[in-house]
């Protein structure tokens, strides 16, 4: 047997052969052979006893899984739009010169890999990079030297010599260079409470007193779309099935959300009482953490504190020593999709499927995790149901607004001084998040990330809250001399690169949408195209299968609508009918060299002026 | 009807097979009742070369593969004021645009002379010699559908678009009218 | 037990079993809403979204939305016949397409929707002009995977039809496509008598049959002069339905 062979069925056997896990079994080994090729795509259908093409299914899917072989260590470039504008380009040059290869490829000897990779929950210490699963940030090209030196010599980006961050950043589990940067403390979230206070009343109440609080509390979902959770989990509940599962979706995608990362390191207790009162609310015997590929190297530390709470009958057989509470959870890592922030893509993706949404109706809080009811609910959610169940519903929705209870982690980054995690309560307006951050010349804030809004000057006075302007977290902001089509190019290949396929509005609407804005911002369009954007857009919003796909058209949608100047200045009507996006010469190029001659028509001393076309003036 | 001048119609073969051109002419005996409406300037029906005078409509068949079809092309554009582009090859590149297919290769023009005059298995070329003559237009890097190049108002799909399809459109247009086409009449083959 | 769901589909009073989904309920009813990768036999997974209707004022796919009491759905509407004709052409672009060269022109579903939304204006989109591979391995199957439109119906079939995984989907996003459960077709157990290779389980002319191509003359063929969906609609003749097609106006 070799040795390929061997690591993939000892990847296999690790889970038992288990067809669910085979996410668990492409990350090792993708992790050991640093590829899945087809021999072991091959292989691991046979250990599976399922075909071939579902294997290839999944790990053609997720960004992480390559068929060709990544370097020993793989190092990929956030190429958010944020670290972009804060000196990514000099990075990426500083990696390929150090490495000798280019952005894409993996060296000779097959040490090294380079690749960019969307944002991954570190725009306020940006420009940052994934070295295997260490991240490093505020990168600077004098840094990058020094990094590369150091893997020369010993081989071990766990090694990287970093100042690491503080908080439990530095603890050894963790110990990386990643800053938390918590820069206001509100009342809810980013407090000391006593530990399990909030299980402990849970374990005193029925399941139906517990649902009543957190309906009674008013709680809105926390990853952006602002579900009432108390609802979820009463339906959860109230669905007749022999099992029920609670997930915590910990897969922070959107581009410049990162306060999940923040709640991950400091507060993953707080986030574990709040799924154990859920399962207690709800009847559930298992739960899920879905942790985000890029936050792997906070792995660890949740499985400590997992395997801590075992140990104090928090998790496990008669949990608090209440008969029959049974409970646990295990930890699923993805693998680069965006899609799976998407509650029933991340349980297609825990089933070993991809990461793809699921037909709804019925809905995952009836029919979700094979056919049982599944209860999904962001990281920051179960960390405030763990609260309300501490200090009261009443309690919880004296901060806010009417229709949006509680305080809310806002994770800001981009042009200001002050970058970090901010909990405030519902209903700040734009203007206080940005005087507390110190922004000093804001033109433009995402709220919300992409597929939120963009909103200019004349909107800052509007608040956050579910009523106004929403979102799980991301306000990115970008001084006046940030070029918005740039920012709305760079979203829409985000778009391009994160829609799952599986709806036509998403997969191929966004790509005709990505090429006609990179026309208008390269001055070639003309005013019918912008309302081709609007007609374009609006059929993807309208048509597409899951939410994500319904808000990818939203960074041209929101910035045709808030900067309508930036368009109309771009744009030009043509009075010959030519279309500016035909480049003759351009077209020609490639065809003067291979015949060795030049153009009769269009080059100049060959033709007579009455015979030539006469190209515009640019 | 009150005739104010016969329309003035141009026509063109650009990267096409002439066949749209061929089905025009299948409009049978009606070609006397569009004689009475309508005068051709350049068209290659007449062998007219150039333009003449300003022209209502232009009809274009066939994409672009070549920069003597972009000169045309956009000569029309600048000529006539309604143009329609006529059968697949205007509207979608037809079968010329099968090549594109190779456009994403590194160098997609040279695989291209080479399929068509070294490698193929089906090919008689004893000199091995790759078509340069001067007088040649230079291929353009892919093949270009009318859109790409200009701004076209109206498109008959098919391969070609039948003998009636044309009639009917050509009266509408002549008339100022929408083109109202049975179902039947409307084909992309 | 069953007592039906009664609901409107463009005002007209429709009847539907419960667990039926609304598309179900409008075939019955011989009301016809436009599909792709929708088909009887097969499990409805909403992913062409060509069968987008209102429910209550918000957009669903047809196939997959069920029929409940009350609901009013739009169908025939200038919106969503809009909507219809910007996916149509989304697939065409992105694709190759070439009609007068394919096999199933004139049995083609995509093409067939094409004329029956009255798309004939010039068009709007690039085309995206894709390398794609034609795998002509199998003895009786070409695949032509030029023409796929990611429907998957060749997928739903091989899986719970034939019990085979002959074919499953590739890669995500514009590089989403369909495979096969093999490095070709040939080393795959697929078989012309599967139902995934069937004629009509193919909407356009990625899977062929080799030896039954053009086998029908011009003229003759599904959609050479009933539109698509004219067996569902009955009674209603395609002249009927042409001009109320044509009467909603392109552009």
């Amino acid at each position: 047997m070799d040795d390929q062979t061997r690591i993939v069925n000892q990847a296999c056997q690790r889970v038992g052969n288990d067809r669910l896990r085979l996410m668990d079994i492409l990350l090792d080994v993708q992790r050991e052979l640093r590829c899945i090729d087809h021999r072991s795509i091959a292989q691991i259908a046979q250990q599976l006893n399922c075909a071939r093409i579902e294997v290839e299914e999944v790990a053609s899917f997720y960004s992480f899984f390559s068929s060709p072989r990544k370097g020993d260590i793989a190092i990929r470039l956030c190429d958010d739009i944020v670290d972009r504008f804060q000196g990514m380009p000099a990075i990426a040059r500083a990696f390929e010169q150090q490495l000798g290869i280019r952005m894409g490829e993996t060296s000779a000897d097959g040490t090294f890999s380079l690749d960019w990779t969307p944002c991954i929950g570190l725009s306020d210490q940006a420009p940052a990079a994934l070295i295997n699963d260490t991240p490093v940030t505020r990168l600077t090209p004098q840094r990058v030297v020094e990094i590369i030196a150091e893997l020369r010599h010993h081989g071990d980006p766990a090694k990287l010599n970093t100042a690491a961050g503080e908080g439990n950043n530095a603890h050894p589990q963790i110990a990386v260079e990643v800053h938390n940067q918590i820069r206001h403390r509100g009342a809810v979230l980013l407090n000391d409470a006593p530990a399990d206070a909030g299980l402990d009343v849970a374990l005193t109440l029925n399941s139906d007193a517990i649902l009543q609080r957190i309906e009674d509390s008013q709680l809105r979902g926390r990853g952006g779309a602002g579900f009432p959770t108390g609802r979820k989990w009463r339906t959860a509940a109230n669905t007749i099935a022999e099992q029920r599962y609670i997930f915590c979706n910990a897969d922070e995608g959107e581009p410049g959300t990162f306060k999940d990362r923040v709640l991950l390191t400091e507060h993953a207790e707080l986030m574990i009482e709040g799924m154990t009162i859920a399962a207690l609310a709800v009847g559930a015997a298992h739960g899920i953490i879905y942790l985000r590929g890029e936050y792997s190297y906070l792995k660890q530390h949740l499985e400590s504190v997992l395997s801590q709470r075992r140990q104090q009958h928090r998790l496990g057989c008669s949990i608090g020593g209440r008969p029959g509470f049974d409970f646990d959870i295990r930890l699923q890592l993805g693998a680069g999709a965006y899609m799976c922030g998407e509650e029933s893509a991340l349980i297609s993706s825990c089933e070993g499927q991809r990461g793809e949404p699921k037909t709804r109706p019925p809905f995952t809080a009836e029919r979700g995790y094979l056919g049982y009811p599944s209860v999904v609910d962001n990281v920051e959610t179960f960390c405030c149901a763990a609260r309300i169940l501490t200090r009261g519903a009443a309690w919880f929705r004296g901060f806010g607004t009417a229709a949006s209870a509680g305080t809310k982690l806002f994770s800001i980054c981009g042009d200001c001084d002050r970058p970090g995690i901010y909990e405030l309560p519902f209903g700040v307006t734009v203007d206080e998040l940005l005087i507390a951050a110190g922004a000093r010349d804001p033109a433009a804030v995402l709220v919300g990330g992409p597929s939120g809004e963009l909103i200019s000057q004349t909107a800052f006075e509007r608040r956050i809250c579910f009523e106004d302007l929403s979102t799980a977290g991301a306000v990115v902001v970008f001084n006046d001399r940030r070029n918005i089509l740039e920012i709305v190019e760079y979203y829409m290949a985000f778009f391009v690169e994160e829609s799952c396929g599986y709806c036509t509005p998403c997969r191929v609407g966004n790509v005709f949408l990505h090429e006609r804005i990179s026309k208008v911002r390269q001055g070639l369009a003309s005013p019918q195209d912008l309302a081709y954007l609007q007609e374009l857009g609006d059929t993807i919003a309208k048509t597409s299968r899951c939410g994500l796909g319904q808000t990818s058209p939203n960074p041209i949608l929101s910035s045709l609508q808030n900067f309508p100047l930036v368009y109309s200045a771009l744009v030009k009507e043509r009075d010959d009918g030519w279309q500016a996006g035909f480049d003759i010469q351009r077209a020609l190029e490639e065809s003067r060299r291979l015949a060795k001659r030049r153009s009769f028509i269009y080059d100049p001393s060959y033709s007579d002026s009455t015979n030539s076309d006469k190209e515009a003036p640019a | 009807m009150a005739e104010q001048h016969k329309k003035r119609i141009a026509t063109a073969s650009l990267a096409g097979c002439f066949g749209c051109h061929m089905s025009l002419l299948d409009i049978d005996e009606r070609i006397l009742d569009l004689i009475e409406l309508v005068e051709f300037d350049r068209s290659p029906l007449n062998d007219l070369k150039r333009f003449t005078r300003r022209c209502d409509i232009g009809l274009i068949e066939g994409g672009c593969c070549n920069e003597e079809n972009v000169h045309t092309l956009r000569d029309f554009r600048s000529n006539c004021d309604v143009l329609v582009a006529i059968g697949q090859c205007a509207v979608m590149g037809g079968l010329p645009v099968m090549r594109n297919a190779i456009m994403h290769s590194d160098d997609p023009l040279k695989e291209c002379f080479d399929e068509a005059y070294i490698d193929s298995p089906y090919l008689y070329n004893p000199s091995h010699q790759i078509p340069n003559d001067p007088a040649l237009p230079l291929i353009l890097d892919k093949v270009y559908t009318c859109v790409d190049v200009v701004r076209v108002d109206y498109q008959i799909p098919g391969c070609p678009p039948s003998g009636d399809t044309l009639w009917q459109t050509l009266v509408a247009l002549i008339n100022n009218r929408p083109a109202d086409l049975p179902y039947e009449l409307i084909k992309y083959d | 037990m069953n007592t039906p769901i009664r609901f409107q589909i463009d005002g007209v009073e429709v009847l539907a079993e419960p667990g039926q989904s609304i598309m179900q309920a409008a075939d019955a009813a011989g009301i016809y809403i436009p599909r792709l990768c929708d088909v009887e036999g097969l499990e409805p997974q909403g992913s062409c979204r060509v069968c987008t209707v209102k429910v209550n004022g918000r957009t669903a796919a047809a196939c997959t939305q069920p029929a409940a009491a009350d609901i009013e759905v739009e169908n025939d509407t200038l919106e969503l016949t809009n909507y219809r004709r910007d996916l149509v052409r989304m697939l065409f672009h992105e694709g190759n397409h070439l009609c007068p060269i394919c096999e199933a022109s004139g049995r083609c579903e995509l093409q067939a929707m094409g004329y029956r939304l009255g798309i004939s204006q010039p068009t709007k989109y690039p085309y995206l002009q894709p390398a794609r591979p034609v795998d002509a391995s199998h003895p009786d199957i070409v695949l032509d995977t030029n023409r796929c439109i990611r429907c998957g119906r060749c997928i739903r079939a091989s899986r719970d039809i034939d019990g085979k995984s002959v074919f499953g989907y590739v890669g995500r996003g514009i590089d989403k496509k369909v495979g096969v459960n093999g490095d070709n077709l040939l080393a795959t157990d697929a078989s012309i008598d599967d139902c995934a290779i069937a004629l009509e389980t193919c909407p356009v002319g990625c899977i062929i049959q080799k030896g039954m191509g053009f086998y029908k003359p011009i003229g003759e063929r599904s959609f050479d002069h009933q539109p698509i969906g004219s067996n569902i609609e009955g009674n209603r003749s395609g002249a009927a339905h042409r001009e109320e097609t044509w009467r909603q106006g392109e552009e």
